[in-house]
């Protein structure tokens, strides 16, 4: 069997694991480095929900090897709050009720913030469209989006 | 979908990222077509875990430099095969000359999708709905290939041969996609037809490319159209249709007309052959329309 050995940073810590060829980097997260706040929707990349960011870019761990990881920098949502303090987006869609079941909001999360590190502030047009690969079966996306402007006008500091 | 150890083909699976394109050659020649090339991977993973694809090796060419350049060169550009879609719009001067390029690399897939895919994957997988493709085969685009026996180079046009087929041989891969320098006055534009705006395949895609002189009458056009056949099509008939004109109504309904009858579309879920045909035509002039106006802003 062919395993390969990743070393990796993940939320800012190092990590070191085995996988095989055909893992993919969500398996890995949540099977080998424990970081299950990283959800399985479709395993298609379709609804997003796998949401990571890795370098700097925003891509689905489904449809990426967790050996292509290798030397990658990695940040999921359990790197988002600071501590027992959350991240702006995370309180203002606790306060908006921006989600239900609560699956897709961690690869919502991620989405939005890396939306809101390109562009601090986006119009509710630019926040449909960045979010357009991330599915919700539940809120009908409304309370979503006012959440993300929301949280945008706060840490633009108004 | 769970990951399943039982399945032997894809736990025996190799993976390699060779820094070289030699190295990546190399791999490609030994393996005698059990290796696929990894560069997003957004269609092969998907492939691979389905089982449809069953590759002993992994080749992923993202290592290679060459590859993740965008290098503007004799007023061109070279695009390296693994230069993501969110890098590629991202290149402002390059969304500048080639607005109908991005249009069409803008389309493929969500944010998290295009942080992944490639124009080169786009262009392998050899989907006749691809939405870069169309648009490349308008710009004039060149596809270089390096493989055991050295380096060649293909039109975009020739280089699918149909669903899932390119003119790629054993051991060959598209290093870069190469784009001309711009005459100015040149504007080009892709659009597609979908029931949804995102996240959809294109019914139909129609790229023009064109340029005008300083009187405005336009004197070179290219119009190709995608999800109309086996593969992206290059239909001359639809840009003679708007040479020697200032693109008025009339040059736009010949070009409809023409770009209509070129169609040989299928019939499947997304359209019928009649709609595909009609509507063929009005995306074609909608994308002259737009690229009109973008050549006449270009000084």
């Amino acid at each position: 069997m062919a395993r390969n050995h990743v070393s990796a940073t993940v939320n800012g810590d190092q990590v070191e694991f085995l996988c095989e060829t055909g893992q993919t980097l969500l398996e890995a997260l949540r099977d080998e480095l424990r970081l299950t706040g990283t959800k399985e929707g479709c395993g298609t990349g379709d609804c997003g929900a796998c949401s990571v960011i890795v370098d700097g870019r925003l891509v689905c761990s489904c449809l990426m090897l967790a050996v292509e990881a290798e030397g990658k920098s990695i940040e999921t949502v359990e790197g988002m709050a600071t501590g027992e303090t959350l991240h702006p987006l995370q309180r203002k869609f606790i306060e908006h009720a921006a989600l239900q079941c609560g699956i897709c909001t961690p690869g919502i999360l991620i989405a939005a913030r890396s939306l809101l590190e390109r562009n601090q502030n986006p119009t509710e047009s630019e926040v449909r469209y960045w979010l357009a690969g991330n599915l919700c079966r539940c809120t009908g996306y409304h309370k979503i989006v006012e959440a993300v402007l929301d949280a945008a006008r706060e840490m633009r500091g108004g | 979908m769970p990951y399943d150890n039982q399945d032997k083909g894809i736990s025996e699976m190799r993976y390699e990222a060779p820094k070289t394109l030699e190295g990546a050659i190399a791999l490609l020649s030994a393996a005698n077509g059990q290796a696929r090339l990894l560069a997003g991977g957004t269609d092969l993973l998907i492939q691979v875990r389905s089982g449809r694809a069953e590759p002993g090796l992994l080749v992923d060419i993202k290592a290679i430099p060459e590859l993740r350049s965008i290098v503007a060169e004799t007023g061109g550009y070279r695009i390296g095969a693994a230069v993501t879609c969110m890098e590629l719009i991202e290149n402002e001067a390059f969304a500048r000359d080639w607005p109908g390029i991005v249009d069409g690399v803008k389309l493929i897939g969500s944010i998290q999708v295009k942080g992944r895919a490639t124009m080169g994957g786009n262009l392998c997988n050899a989907s006749p709905a691809a939405d870069s493709v169309p648009a490349l085969i308008a710009a004039g685009a060149v596809v270089c290939i390096a493989g055991p026996l050295g380096r060649r180079e293909a039109p975009v046009k020739d280089f699918v041969l149909g669903p899932g087929r390119t003119s790629l041989g054993n051991g060959e891969l598209v290093a870069s996609i190469q784009l001309p320098r711009r005459a100015p006055h040149s504007g080009d534009a892709y659009l597609r037809f979908t029931p949804r705006t995102e996240m959809d395949i294109a019914v139909v895609g129609a790229a023009v490319n064109l340029t005008l002189d300083d009187k405005g009458v336009c004197r070179h056009a290219r119009v190709s159209l995608g999800a109309v056949a086996a593969r992206a099509l290059l239909v001359p008939e639809a840009a003679a249709a708007l040479v020697g004109t200032k693109v008025d109504e009339a040059a736009l309904q010949r070009l409809a007309a023409a770009a209509s009858a070129a169609c040989r579309p299928i019939d499947d879920k997304r359209g019928t052959k009649e709609f595909r045909i009609k509507v063929a035509g009005v995306m074609a002039r909608r994308a002259a329309v737009i690229a009109v106006e973008r050549a006449r802003r270009q000084s």
